[in-house]
């Protein structure tokens, strides 16, 4: 069950790049324990968001909360603490290429913990026997398939247990047997530790599979044009856009174009 | 009977029952990350000390438990099992098995698929970078068969050769490049100045001094140092834009239409440093005696003219042309290494930073022997 306790706030939060808008005014929050979708078209923003949520990029205007703290207006000390209370999964997932997938996992956990080389061992073991990768701990990230590498970012975002994992686009490019494996790892995660989970994905089968609740973003809206249970969505929204997107339905002025194509 | 209560970071062990029979341990409060070193340390202390016949881990009053708070428990578990003590956990919640149930024992134990990397021996070194030279040596002697056929296409062919890349590449290894070779060569003819004139002076030789500047930069100092900085700019550039292009699968994209990626990505480039090394090797002779003549007149008192004077005498156009063929060769060199290199590139960002070093390194050491060679041939020849 999902505790209704906001544990990210997005406040009226704009992002550009430059003199380009790409989000305006865009608020929400994401629950404790929920696993929440950012969803919509090439282009929309998705990433952009993710990156502000993250703090990656500052926001133009607006902030984000993460358990109460204002990731923007914090000091170092306090964002450091917020970061190691989330994980982040990036879209390539961002192995470092030098180091063994048991390095990788071991990075956070060595920088941050004192413990034991043995305890981090086993820790690095248990965590890669979480993602289905036992064994391939001195392995190299090149040495893997992209369902694996993916599959091992996951264990390096998850090393320090983060209260909040950010998955980006994670079941992107993989064939539908590797997705469907990266969607029930999330499950299992979500409903095994509670981890909050914000993901990005266009894929329709991750969104009703693991989707708790969902937004879409609109390129032209440059914000969020729908929100709510997925499902619910997809059997009541009467947006078109939103139609579309659930029907894999171009829009209207794309059709043109692709019948114009087509003579 | 509660016999002992330890405490530590956020966590409480109480002990129930007697030493060597049945024994209770009550975990309180939070396992987690940042304390499972001290709470693994006190719960395997104390299974050594009270030896238990049968022992059950009460989780009733466990607050926070994270996965790796879970490994603790396993391990406990573990422990116990491999003592032949029966063993059980009591009042686990629904979270706590939730969490628990996302461990894979065998996981913990299982043994890596490869070895790890660990550092290797003296000999094995040794052995290592001799294969490692020798399939060096294999492969670039293939790749300029290939570019040598690519090249031949192209003469045959002269309209599939990109013109627009070899004068992009000219200008970017060529102009480009004329501020820091200027420069660098003007020091260089000041300094072979400066160590010249001390001795000149003492025999009163001073009007040769423009012949052994010019001396040493036309035949050596000129060509290697043109060759190194190329080597350095331009070599490694080409193996960082291949390599680049390669793990990006764009050299497949081009083999897939069609494309000889020989001909269509090395040769434009091998063709413009043919061109444009020689020149820019003028340029740095003339830079250099320039740097000789500002010690001439400087320190030794010279005038221009009696600098210039003795330079057509002392160098002649056989050493001038022999001078450029051997910067062309520098510059195949160069070029080949450096896209060789690149088409070599496997992986990640991290190989393309590893053939971008390796083609400059291996192409400055390829030129010194060369040039060695050169020495060696000219001296007889001459």
């Amino acid at each position: 069950m999902t505790e209704r306790k906001p544990i990210i706030v997005v406040d009226a939060l704009s992002a550009r790049y430059d003199d380009d808008v790409i989000l305006e005014d865009v608020s929400f929050e994401v629950y404790h324990g929920e696993t929440f979708i950012i969803m919509g078209e090439s282009g929309c923003g998705k990433s952009t968001l993710l990156k502000h949520m993250i703090g990656l990029h500052r926001p133009y205007q607006g902030r984000v909360v993460i358990n109460g703290v204002d990731i923007f207006a914090a000091g170092d000390a306090e964002l450091n603490n917020v970061r190691m209370g989330i994980g982040v999964l990036f879209q390539t997932a961002a192995l470092f290429g030098s180091m063994t997938l048991a390095d990788n996992v071991a990075l956070p956990i060595r920088e941050y913990m004192h413990l034991s080389p043995e305890t981090v061992d086993l820790i690095v073991r248990m965590k890669l026997g979480m993602v289905n990768l036992a064994g391939y701990g001195n392995h190299l990230p090149s040495e893997l398939s992209g369902g694996m590498r993916i599959r091992a970012g996951l264990a390096r975002a998850m090393a320090l247990d983060p209260r909040i994992l950010f998955l980006d686009e994670p079941s992107a490019g993989l064939d539908p047997v590797t997705a469907a494996e990266i969607d029930i790892l999330i499950k299992r995660v979500n409903e095994g530790m509670r981890t909050t989970m914000v993901i990005i994905t266009q894929e329709l089968e991750s969104i009703f599979n693991i989707g708790s609740r969902v937004i879409m973003l609109d390129k032209k809206e440059k914000g969020i044009i729908a929100e709510g249970d997925p499902r619910e969505l997809r059997d009541k929204s009467t947006d078109p856009r939103v139609v579309n997107f659930f029907r894999r339905r171009p829009m209207a002025s794309e059709k043109k174009a692709v019948t114009a194509q087509n003579g | 009977m509660e016999d002992e209560t330890r405490r530590g970071h956020g966590h409480t062990i109480r002990v129930k029952g007697k030493k060597g029979g049945e024994i209770t341990f009550s975990v309180e409060g939070r396992i987690a990350l940042d304390n499972i070193g001290v709470v693994m340390q006190a719960i395997k202390g104390l299974m050594d000390e009270m030896l238990p016949s049968k022992l059950t881990v009460d989780l009733s009053g466990l607050e926070y438990l994270d996965s790796a708070g879970a490994l603790v428990l396993v391990e406990v578990e573990n422990r116990a099992r491999s003592a032949s003590i029966p063993f059980r956990f009591a009042n686990l919640s629904q979270e706590t098995e939730g969490i628990m149930a996302l461990l894979d024992r065998d996981a913990i134990s299982r043994k890596p698929l490869v070895a790890g990397r660990g550092a290797s021996g003296f000999i094995e070194e040794v052995g290592d970078v001799a294969l490692g030279l020798s399939r060096d040596f294999v492969t670039f002697m293939t790749f300029l068969g290939e570019l040598l056929i690519a090249v031949v296409y192209c003469v045959r062919h002269p309209r599939s050769l990109r013109w627009g890349d070899v004068f992009f590449y000219m200008k970017r290894a060529g102009v480009d490049g004329l501020p820091i070779v200027g420069l660098i060569n003007l020091l260089l003819g000041f300094v072979i100045g400066i160590m010249a004139s001390e001795q000149l002076s003492q025999y009163e030789f001073n009007v040769f001094l423009g012949s052994l500047v010019a001396i040493a930069m036309v035949k050596e100092f000129g060509p290697i140092m043109t060759a190194i900085l190329v080597a350095g700019r331009s070599g490694s550039a080409f193996a960082a834009e291949i390599g680049t292009m390669k793990v990006n699968e764009e050299v497949d994209a081009l083999v897939t239409m069609g494309f000889d990626p020989v001909r269509f990505l090395a040769v434009p480039k091998v063709l413009a440093m043919i061109i444009i090394v020689p020149v820019l090797t003028l340029y740095a002779d003339f830079l250099g005696i320039l740097g000789g003549l500002i010690v001439g007149v400087a320190d030794l008192g010279l005038a221009p003219y009696t600098y210039f004077h003795e330079i057509p005498g002392s160098i002649t156009i056989f050493d001038v042309l022999t001078s450029l063929v051997k910067t062309a060769v520098f510059a195949l060199i160069i070029s080949g290494i450096g896209c060789q290199k690149g088409f070599q590139a496997r992986g990640g960002a991290e190989a393309v930073g590893k053939i971008t070093t390796s083609a400059a390194v291996s192409a400055i050491f390829l030129i010194i022997i060369v040039d060695a060679a050169f020495a060696m041939v000219l001296k007889y020849l001459s």
